[in-house]
């Protein structure tokens, strides 16, 4: 499909959806944060998406509002690219989204790194634990307000 | 002792074995909690990090120009890649078109990374299975590689050759007599590879059928490159994402449907030959110019997101960018080959032995660096 036709096709399924600007290097989505498991299903299973392949997961803090992850979806069938952003609440207390690591199986690998990383909850995640930090590290180094005197040099 | 005195009663119970995280093996830092029991493997933890420098955090940092001299440090073995990863993502997200020249000596310069990095592997490939004499071979090969990059980037092994708009300086005036040398020494070199362990038979029962990966969990659980390829599926970035001047060359992109260690394996032999095809088709075209475009001595990229996928020699690496306008990117994301690539590892050696995880570990090709970032 091409840019227009998937923005249109997505528009038709859900609601709620906020689309990027035209002028994004790929179409760019955000979905609310309930809906975003049914989102991936629908991405993943519906014969004309087929999004069978997310290619990264990235965490991102954005400071001082809440933090965000973003999701790169391509098609192996298609060639087709979505970027999905999804945002948690606040970044104090209501940090967690919902995993998609039973849908993409990659993902639980870096949900895990986003977890240790930045401090994002995947709720219904198998396996949540740190994967590069040692167990008792405190803090999330990623996160913008993160501190360490003693090893980090500030510019 | 008759059949019926045994005690058929023998308990057996799991056990965790730590492998690494300073393993022979491994090559490099990465440590693998494993449940066996027996010799049979039920699990495989990986705890990572045992070399993270956090160079995403870094790169918050930095300034782009310097950005591209951390990646070196990522999957050393494809540094020239990595680098242009970086550039390329620079360039497309200010608009600047590189001269004909840059594209093509970037690609040349990618295929010899590819080209020794494939024979380290396959050197240390056969040193994990017990075939000493393969690594010979391959660092003799490697080495002269290594001597065409030092003489015209100055490093042999982190070559920092790229920057945002084109190349540090031009070629050696001997560059393409010695990379075409090379090429025809190593069209003689790879069959004897082939006659030394692809075809020998205890190296071949090593491989063959352990390891598998079906089609289905290759794109599943993201993996790319070699490793994916070996499972039929076609995911090379050059072909389906053309940059620099993979659009101008023809090559094959190497499918083999077995999905198994000796599948992977013979992928990166064959790769080896395409890319001395490609090397083949450009190194006599190289066109006249200027080596750099001019760029401004602090890049500011425009607000916005940007991705750039490149074809590493362990698969595709991602470059993400999030720019909030300022002289540093606001996150800086590696989508490293590697650590997909590991995510599988779990799945794929549940049922085989111990020995057999090393032989696993090598088909997929890790290097630590790339996982931990």
């Amino acid at each position: 499909m091409t840019r227009t036709e998937l923005q249109s096709f997505l528009t038709s399924k859900v609601e709620g959806l906020e689309f990027g600007e035209e002028t994004t290097q790929y179409l760019t989505v955000t979905v609310p944060r309930e809906k975003l498991r049914d989102f991936m299903f629908l991405l993943k299973d519906t014969e004309e998406l087929a999004f069978d392949y997310m290619f990264s997961l990235t965490a991102v803090d954005w400071f001082p509002k809440y933090l965000g992850v973003v999701y790169h979806l391509e098609s192996t069938k298609y060639r087709h690219i979505l970027v999905v952003h999804v945002n948690t609440g606040n970044r104090e207390d209501d940090i967690s989204v919902d995993t998609v690591s039973d849908i993409y199986p990659t993902a639980h690998f870096h949900e895990r790194e986003a977890y240790d990383l930045m401090g994002i909850v995947f709720e219904g995640h198998s396996d949540l634990r740190r994967l590069f930090l040692t167990d008792d590290w405190v803090g999330h180094p990623l996160r913008k307000d993160y501190v360490d005197e003693a090893n980090m040099i500030v510019k | 002792m008759t059949t019926t005195d045994v005690n058929t009663n023998l308990k057996t119970q799991e056990y965790l074995i730590n492998m690494g995280p300073q393993h022979p093996a491994a090559h490099g830092v990465l440590r693998l909690i494993l449940t066996v029991d027996g010799e049979i493997i039920h699990k495989v933890d990986p705890d990572l990090g045992y070399i993270h420098r956090s160079i995403e955090k870094m790169c918050e940092r930095d300034t782009y120009k310097q950005i591209v001299h951390l990646t070196d440090r990522l999957d050393y073995l494809s540094s020239h890649i990595n680098n242009e990863a970086v550039c390329l993502a620079v360039e497309n997200a200010l608009g600047i078109e590189v001269p004909d020249r840059v594209k093509y000596i970037r690609t040349i310069m990618a295929e010899l990374t590819r080209l020794a990095s494939h024979q380290l592997w396959w050197g240390v490939m056969g040193m994990d299975i017990g075939a000493l004499t393969a690594f010979m071979y391959a660092f003799r090969d490697r080495e002269m590689i290594n001597d065409i990059m030092e003489e015209t980037v100055g490093a042999r092994l982190t070559m920092n050759y790229n920057i945002p708009g084109g190349l540090m300086f031009d070629i050696h005036p001997g560059f393409q007599k010695k990379v075409k040398d090379f090429i025809k020494h190593f069209r003689k070199a790879l069959p004897e590879y082939n006659t030394l362990l692809s075809d020998n038979i205890i190296f071949k029962k090593r491989l063959q059928g352990i390891g598998y990966i079906s089609k289905e969990d290759a794109i599943a659980y993201g993996v790319s490159g070699p490793s994916a390829r070996g499972s039929g599926i076609s995911c090379d970035v050059r072909k389906i994402h053309p940059y620099s001047a993979y659009d101008k060359v023809e090559f094959n992109e190497i499918l083999i449907e077995g999905g198994d260690s000796y599948d992977r394996y013979m992928v990166r032999m064959k790769e080896m030959e395409e890319s001395m095809n490609i090397i083949d088709q450009l190194i006599d075209n190289i066109p006249e110019g200027d080596f750099q475009v001019k760029t401004p001595a602090l890049i500011k990229l425009p607000k916005g997101e940007y991705y750039q996928k490149v074809e590493t020699a362990r698969g595709e690496l991602g470059v993400f960018i999030i720019s909030d306008g300022k002289k540093s990117p606001y996150r800086f994301k590696f989508r490293s080959p590697g650590f997909s690539n590991l995510s599988i590892l779990d799945k794929i050696s549940r049922g085989h032995k111990i020995a057999d995880l090393v032989a696993i570990m090598s088909s997929l090709d890790f290097v630590i660096p790339d996982i931990d970032r």
